[in-house]
């Protein structure tokens, strides 16, 4: 029992942690686009580029 | 309206939309001939191969965007090269070469769309990076500008059927997406101080045998600390509703929430200060987090329509005509808008918006300045008069001298038009507003007093059940009843096409009891295609023939010629000494043999004045001929009509099914009317209409009583449109049609607005019930928690739930299931050699 002493500040203290690496991961644009990775994954390319392509621009 | 799916040889590959009759454009995707609707489609599709995406067709799950061949190059394209155009475009330099450039991107639809811009760009020669954000529509680049300039860039997109345009903060609602950002983090640590206070507060509502008062005491101080960030930053949007609710005499639903977040907040802290007495961090944590959450929900939905529709009125002023030599010279040149300098001298063609604050100098001028003053009636401007940006010219070309440059003239035109689209609200929004605003004086003098009424009874329980009473009531579900549904409505529509300018369009579209359509344009295409060939010698040879004479010609039944000829796959042939006589037509030389096209009598002057009985044949009313002759005698008589949409059938006949009365109205000539009428399945035909005149019918049908819903899509349209109860206008019409529409249908179909009225009746049948709910709730919740009965929290999970269930009422709006989604043969098994090749 006394552990929860220790463990409830200190669990406090973790939350006030996620919130700065929230807040930073935010900032940092994590958050801006949570449709586009999804899309992205399911298309990967196994079909190397075509080298003739420039002839086409 | 739904498409019928069934037959979907007869739908365009590319598009999803049904081919005309008669067309046949078709290219080889992926080892199978393949339908398209249309010219631009067929291009589109064709670039899309070419440059090796084609797989593209495999991996997206909604048909494309159909792409009008006549956008898909517009000539302002080539302006964003200019020096000072890019450079609001531009962000940053990095590098000694390389150079980044946003660009937000108009038409997405699905993954394959991200795939697809991604890919093809990355293959573009100097581009190093491309990614695109989907969530702001903005597509990141970086390149070697000497390399890949902007417009290569910009035709590619365009080609590939989306609309792209340099990136402006100011323009693209920056602020609106600042906030937006704000929200979510207020939300996401609303909802992480929630679940950690709920730690704590669980052991003391389990246990039984009581908990030891010293880790009680630990317990309560952390639960304190915790719901601190929740109170002072989560919960901020309510305090500053309250306060700016307060100031302007009108207190919202946001005032009783933040009085009780603060009652409870504040009595839970004196409690734990003092180590005695009840608290409850935990129900005030939820009550922001579930609050809140129904709160990011509605607004995220509105955002979305609102951004719509600042991409489109990004369109324009884009550029401008400029007189260098002023007044020696008056040869015009073509400039980016933003380039223009105090002191140049700009001509502003009818129907053409003023591109900066600018003084007449020639000319008497008529401005329509609705989108900056919201003055429906023309306004006259004398020579020296200063005219603001953004005013639309409706009478003659006008020469002015810009005053300041449009980076600061156009603001408030901008600024408007976004506030324009959040704002408006229908009037039973306006009333459910009116009622909780009043419902919240009741409350809060209801609370106190129950607290006066406790503190008599049975003082330690005064605080809680003034608390719970403050808590309880759910003027948010009565508030957010109407503008979620609206919300949801509006996003769905502008998912398919439909983009919602007015709040009031749904609630008043339900209500229309008469709709009028204008022709041109509206219900035909507005542009001519050929309709019948007669002819002496094959056809495809006079065909061919008259294309290649047209070929090089801008105007619409010479493009109609060429894309008929195309479409054929006519031959071409060799034309020498081509040479044009304005308002009469094309004379070349074939062969040795002159050749002469388009007016009777033009071609009469070689083929001689008797025309042969083949091409003497009776025209239809609305069809206008162009014959072709030699020198030998007459070759061809070729038939241009303004084709009807696929659609208009349907379309006229959904709103006949309804009981409303359809009427066309159109300035065009009677008999052109009555037989597009006919054709259509309309009765009332007002035609030969002035703007003037269209107004009055559109006030007389009003003053009858009538709900007034009107279709259009030209200048002489606007007074009507904006006079409408609620009104539509066509997304490849004008740009001042549009401003003054309700509504914009941007996917150009007709059949939209059928779809429009089906939601309008759900919308509204979706609102009726959440207002109802609220309405329930509410009588039955107050007095259960003003005679005790609710405890703080029990009250702070029914108001959220009540809120949240009538968001998510509204939110089944949004939810797609039509059967338009689906398209035309797309499935992988449909194309085996793609498939194999993958």
């Amino acid at each position: 029992m006394e552990a929860l002493y220790l463990l409830i500040p200190l669990s406090t203290l973790l939350v006030f942690l996620a919130i700065w690496v929230f807040f930073r991961a935010s900032d940092g644009g994590q958050f801006d686009d949570l449709e586009g990775p999804a899309m992205r994954i399911l298309h990967d390319d196994d079909i190397p580029a075509q080298p003739d392509l420039q002839d086409h621009i | 309206m739904h498409d019928d799916g069934s037959d979907a040889a007869n739908l365009c590959f590319h598009c999803g939309q049904p081919v005309p009759a008669g067309e046949s454009w078709t290219l080889d995707i992926g080892g199978l001939n393949r339908t398209l609707c249309c010219v631009g489609c067929q291009s589109v599709a064709r670039l899309i191969v070419e440059s090796g995406c084609e797989d593209f067709y495999l991996r997206r799950t909604v048909p494309s965007a159909r792409i009008d061949p006549e956008q898909l190059l517009p000539p302002e394209l080539a302006l964003v090269d200019l020096p000072g155009q890019t450079a609001e475009g531009e962000v940053s330099d990095a590098g000694d070469h390389a150079q980044e450039l946003v660009l937000s991107i108009d038409g997405l639809r699905c993954a394959a769309c991200v795939w697809l811009i991604e890919k093809y760009l990355a293959r573009l020669p100097g581009i190093d990076m491309a990614e695109l954000n989907v969530a702001s529509a903005r597509l990141h680049i970086r390149r070697d500008p000497a390399r890949c300039s902007t417009s290569t860039i910009l035709r590619g997109l365009h080609g590939l059927g989306y609309t792209a345009y340099p990136f402006d903060p100011l323009r693209q609602g920056e602020q609106a997406r600042r906030a937006g950002r704000r929200l979510f983090r207020q939300l996401f640590i609303a909802g992480l101080s929630m679940m950690q206070v709920m730690m704590y507060a669980i052991p003391v509502y389990m246990t039984h045998e009581g908990i030891d008062p010293e880790m009680m005491a630990l317990m309560r101080w952390a639960s304190l600390f915790l719901t601190i960030p929740a109170v002072f930053y989560s919960a901020l949007p309510f305090f500053t509703g309250a306060w700016a609710g307060l100031r302007a005499r009108a207190p919202g639903m946001d005032l009783p929430v933040a009085i009780g977040i603060a009652a409870a907040f504040t009595g839970s802290a004196i409690a734990t200060w003092r180590g005695e007495g009840e608290i409850w961090f935990d129900s005030v944590s939820m009550f922001i987090f579930l609050l809140l959450a129904s709160r990011y929900l509605e607004t995220a939905a509105r955002r979305k329509s609102a951004a719509a529709l600042e991409r489109m009125q990004q369109a324009f002023p884009a550029s401008a005509l400029v007189l260098r030599g002023y007044p020696l010279q008056r040869e015009t040149t073509l400039v980016a808008a933003s380039q223009l300098q105090a002191g140049d001298v700009i001509l502003a063609r009818p129907g053409d918006t003023i591109a900066a604050d600018a003084s007449l100098l020639e000319g008497v001028a008529e401005l329509d300045l609705a989108l900056l003053s919201g003055e429906s009636r023309p306004q006259a401007f004398q020579p020296g008069q200063e005219a603001p940006g953004g005013a639309v010219n409706l009478s003659q070309p006008v020469l002015l001298r810009v005053v300041r440059t449009t980076r600061e003239s156009t603001l408030a035109a901008i600024t408007r038009l976004a506030e324009q689209a959040g704002q408006g609200k229908p009037a039973l929004a306006q009333w459910a507003d009116i009622v909780a605003s009043r419902f919240v004086v009741a409350l809060l003098l209801l609370a106190a007093v129950t607290f006066m009424a406790w503190h008599l009874i049975d003082p330690t329980r005064a605080w809680a059940t003034a608390i719970a009473v403050l808590v309880v009531s759910c003027p948010c579900a009565l508030s957010l009843a109407t503008p979620s549904a609206l919300a949801a409505a509006t996003d769905r529509l502008l998912r398919e096409g439909t983009l919602v300018v007015r709040g009031n369009v749904l609630e008043t579209l339900q209500r229309a009891d008469t709709i009028l359509f204008d022709k041109t344009g509206t219900l035909t295409q507005g542009r001519p295609q050929m309709t019948a060939l007669w002819s002496c010698i094959p056809q495809a040879q006079a065909l061919s023939v008259a294309a290649a004479m047209e070929c090089g010609s801008l105007h619409p039944l010479a493009k109609a010629l060429v894309e008929e000829a195309d479409r054929r796959g006519s031959a071409t042939c060799d034309v020498a000494e081509l040479g044009s006589v304005t308002g009469a037509g094309m004379h070349c030389v074939i062969d040795g043999v002159p050749h002469r096209l388009g007016a009777r009598h033009f071609v009469a002057e070689i083929a001689g004045p008797s025309m042969p009985a083949e091409l003497n044949q009776p025209a239809a009313a609305a069809a206008g001929s162009v014959y072709l002759g030699n020198s030998q005698g007459w070759l061809a008589r070729l038939d241009l009509a303004d084709a009807l949409r696929a659609d208009a059938v349907d379309t006229v006949a959904a709103f006949r099914a309804q009981g409303l009365r359809v009427i066309l109205l159109s300035g065009d000539q009677p008999e052109v009317c009555a037989e597009v009428a006919a054709a259509v399945g309309i009765d009332e035909v007002i035609a030969g209409c002035t703007p003037q005149r269209k107004l009055e019918v559109v006030r007389q049908l009003q003053q009858g009583g009538a709900v007034v819903a009107i279709v259009g899509d030209g200048i002489n349209d606007a007074a009507m449109l904006r006079a409408g109860d609620v009104s539509f206008a066509m997304g490849n019409g004008a740009a001042l049609a549009q401003v003054s529409a309700d509504a914009v249908i941007m996917s150009d179909r007709l059949s939209a607005v059928a779809q429009c009225a089906q939601m309008a009746r759900r919308t509204m049948r979706i609102v009726r019930q959440n207002l109802v709910w609220a309405s329930v709730y509410n009588f039955l919740a107050i007095p259960a928690a003003a005679f005790g009965l609710l405890d703080p929290w029990m009250s702070a999970v029914g108001m959220s739930a009540s809120s949240l269930l009538v968001v998510g009422n509204a939110l089944r709006l949004s939810r797609a299931t039509r059967a338009a989604r689906q398209m035309p043969a797309s499935a992988p098994a449909a194309l085996p050699a793609l498939a194999g090749g993958a």
